[in-house]
């Protein structure tokens, strides 16, 4: 981790935040003035009406790094990534990206600047409800006014990369959570911006779902080399992302640091207490360390389709499951195999009070259950619907996962 | 009128002002909205009345994206009124009512784009558009009348004042009502401001145009019957003498070429732009 830092500061600087400060409202000289003599912001919004969002906050990020802004909401992150691509105007103090500082630029200079330097993702996808999926893509590159045959080539390598192939004439509204995101996603690769602003681009996903789209970010960003600014509430995700992570509080960066230089030394009150929810055990939940409910067995089936799945799987039991995915009971190998002999139902074999644990039961409470059965547990959602499964060794993965990460 | 307060007379000091001093304009008006209705009415009046019924069907079917439904609607609907002999006041009323109506659009529509991109513009709007929603359609006829004689001109003069608000105010709402984010994105890919509008406000907002858009010609169509007062002909008229004869049957059946050809502009402005979905 040292060795990388290290290597960070030769590397050169891609974007160069200093002494950034917005304040909304109507008399922002008025704010500026007060913090000037160092009042906080609850003071100032009494005193002028005037909301600090973000007090002089500076950092760099290096070419080909993924930093994390980070912090609870109201800390002033999404405004500060806003403020790069200058979506909001900074009250004062200097952006640079490749050495040029953008807060001077004019209005052409400006548009030049995100339609060739700076792409984003959005929370809410934000996709185009009227446009198919290649469309959307091209999108960017229409505002460019490429033409269009080397617009829809483009667009299709961007669909090829993050996987969607097949999609190129569908509509947004057919697609899931994830596909949407990833067409979010293309659209900003296929203008070939060196920058990515992501603005807590995976939050709106499944749990599922957002630990396979961060998996294949930083396969991406290994292929790729952006320059990634991340804005995430979730410190999970940015200790498994981040390069870097920078903890914002009230507008302010409280510290910047590797995963590893937060976890180990905190420089104030507020990182501590961020970071020592971490005791890593009580942190993940079983949704975070639960494998995808497959292979399923539907009730209805029988021990010679139960068997052959196991084999092929190569696991000794399997989860039963009637109408939607509702959790009935588990069959053993064992079990599949008495009735087959004896020519019964699944139903008559299988083990209806195996344990199950909801999404959010912690590690910490997992850890017991699963010492006490020899079956894999089933994670459940409230109406009994298997979300996920348990084996041992996936607490002990998880665990290894952070540790390894952090 | 009153006479502590001259409301009334400064109205009418206003009118007469107008009258007195914009005439060669109100003509020019005149003369240009009579050449569009009379243009438009022979040009359909050309074509043999069974031939057009035929056009109209598959125009309905091309513009609502072959839906077979509305086609034979159209088909049937037409047919009817040809079988009811009212076939020449029908195209009369078509081709004012859809004149009044282009003209209300092509006013309305960049009216209430202005509106969404300046709240000035949308909060100095919003007393007229009251005004001209609520104020009776009958007081319409009076200035109408006096700028422009009686006639057909007149009376598609009161139809565009009173069908033009809803054209405004939906097309000013369904901009207003593009998610900010898409908006974001616009911007954050560095759109000029007219790439933003014709690239995605317009098409993001285009279901609540086009709702402003069935609500122009719906009002459009209902006052036909008001505009005959003053002189407008076609299947208006035809209501307005059954009224006047005491012509039960004959204003029923102009009654009823309303209705057909209200249901037949309806289905189709409604399903002109359907929200895509995943093949």
């Amino acid at each position: 981790m040292d060795e990388t830092q290290e290597n960070n500061k030769t590397m050169d600087i891609k974007v160069s935040v200093k002494n950034l400060t917005k304040i909304f409202g109507n008399k922002p000289e008025d704010a500026l003035a007060l913090i000037e003599q160092g009042k906080k912001k609850d003071q100032i919004f009494e005193e002028t009406h005037q909301n600090v969002a973000l007090r002089n906050v500076s950092f760099d990020v290096y070419k080909g790094e993924l930093f994390v802004l980070m912090g609870l909401s109201g800390c002033g992150k999404s405004t500060l990534l806003r403020c790069i691509n200058r979506l909001i105007e900074p009250s004062s103090g200097t952006i640079e990206i490749d050495g040029e500082n953008i807060v001077s630029m004019d209005e052409d200079e400006l548009r030049e600047l995100r339609r060739t330097k700076i792409g984003m993702i959005f929370q809410s996808f934000a996709l185009l409800p009227h446009r198919t999926i290649l469309e959307n893509v091209g999108f960017g590159l229409e505002i460019q006014g490429t033409p269009v045959a080397e617009r829809e080539k483009k667009a299709q390598e961007a669909i090829d990369l993050v996987g969607l192939s097949g999609y190129e004439e569908s509509y947004p509204s057919g697609l899931s959570g994830g596909m949407q995101q990833r067409v979010g996603l293309a659209r900003a690769l296929a203008s070939d911006a060196d920058i990515l602003l992501m603005d807590e681009a995976f939050s709106a996903l499944d749990p599922l779902i957002r630990r396979d789209m961060q998996d294949e970010l930083i396969e991406l960003q290994a292929r790729l080399n952006k320059t990634i600014i991340f804005v995430s509430h979730d410190l999970d995700e940015a200790l498994k992302l981040g390069d870097r992570i920078a903890l914002m509080k009230d507008g302010a960066i409280a510290q910047i640091g590797t995963a590893e230089d937060l976890l180990q030394n905190p420089r104030c009150e507020y990182v501590e207490k961020f970071v020592e929810d971490v005791n890593l055990s009580r942190v993940l939940v079983a949704k975070d360390v639960m494998k995808r409910p497959e292979p399923l067995i539907s009730s209805d089936s029988g021990p010679r389709n139960a068997l052959r799945l196991m084999e092929e799987w190569g696991i000794s039991s399997i989860f039963v499951t009637g109408k939607d995915r509702v959790f009935r009971g588990l069959i053993t190998v064992e079990g599949a195999i008495e009735a087959k002999k004896q020519g019964l139902h699944l139903k008559d074999v299988m083990i209806t009070d195996s344990l199950t644990v909801e999404m959010d039961t912690s590690a910490h409470d997992l850890m017991p259950i699963m010492a006490e059965t020899p079956y894999p547990v089933a994670v459940l959602d409230s109406e009994r619907k298997i979300k996920g499964i348990i084996v041992r060794g996936s607490i002990l993965a998880g665990l290894a996962r952070l540790e390894v990460d952090a | 009128m009153s006479d502590i307060l001259p409301v009334g007379e400064a109205i009418e000091a206003i009118v007469g002002w107008i009258d007195a001093n914009f005439g060669w304009l109100l003509d020019g008006i005149t003369t240009v909205m009579n050449i569009l209705v009379s243009g438009f009415q022979d040009g359909m009046a050309a074509v043999p009345p069974l031939i057009l019924i035929v056009i109209f069907a598959v125009l309905a079917f091309l513009l609502t994206k072959k839906n077979i439904k509305i086609a034979l609607l159209t088909l049937f609907g037409l047919l009817f009124i040809y079988l009811l002999e009212l076939w020449s006041e029908t195209l009369l009323t078509l081709a004012l009512v859809i004149t009044s109506a282009a003209v209300t659009l092509a006013i309305g529509i960049p009216l209430g784009i202005l509106a969404s991109r300046s709240s000035a513009v949308d909060m100095s709007l919003r007393p007229i558009l009251d005004l001209m929603q609520t104020m009776p359609s009958f007081v319409y006829l009076i200035p109408a009348v006096i700028f422009f004689g009686l006639g057909n001109v007149p009376g598609m003069i009161a139809t565009i004042i009173f069908a033009m608000p809803p054209a405004i105010r939906l097309t000013n709402l369904g901009i207003r009502q593009v998610p900010v984010e898409l908006i974001e994105v616009t911007e954050a890919f560095g759109a000029t401001g007219w790439q933003k509008l014709v690239k995605v406000q317009l098409p993001v907002a285009m279901p609540t145009i086009m709702a402003g858009v069935n609500q122009c010609i719906m009002l459009a169509l209902s006052m036909t019957v008001i505009a005959a007062m003053i002189g407008a002909r076609g299947l208006g008229l035809n209501v307005l003498m059954g009224i006047q004869r005491v012509d039960i049957g004959g204003g029923f059946e102009a009654g009823l070429c309303i209705v057909i050809i209200a249901i037949i502009l309806d289905r189709i402005t409604q399903n002109v732009i359907s929200t895509p979905h995943d093949q």
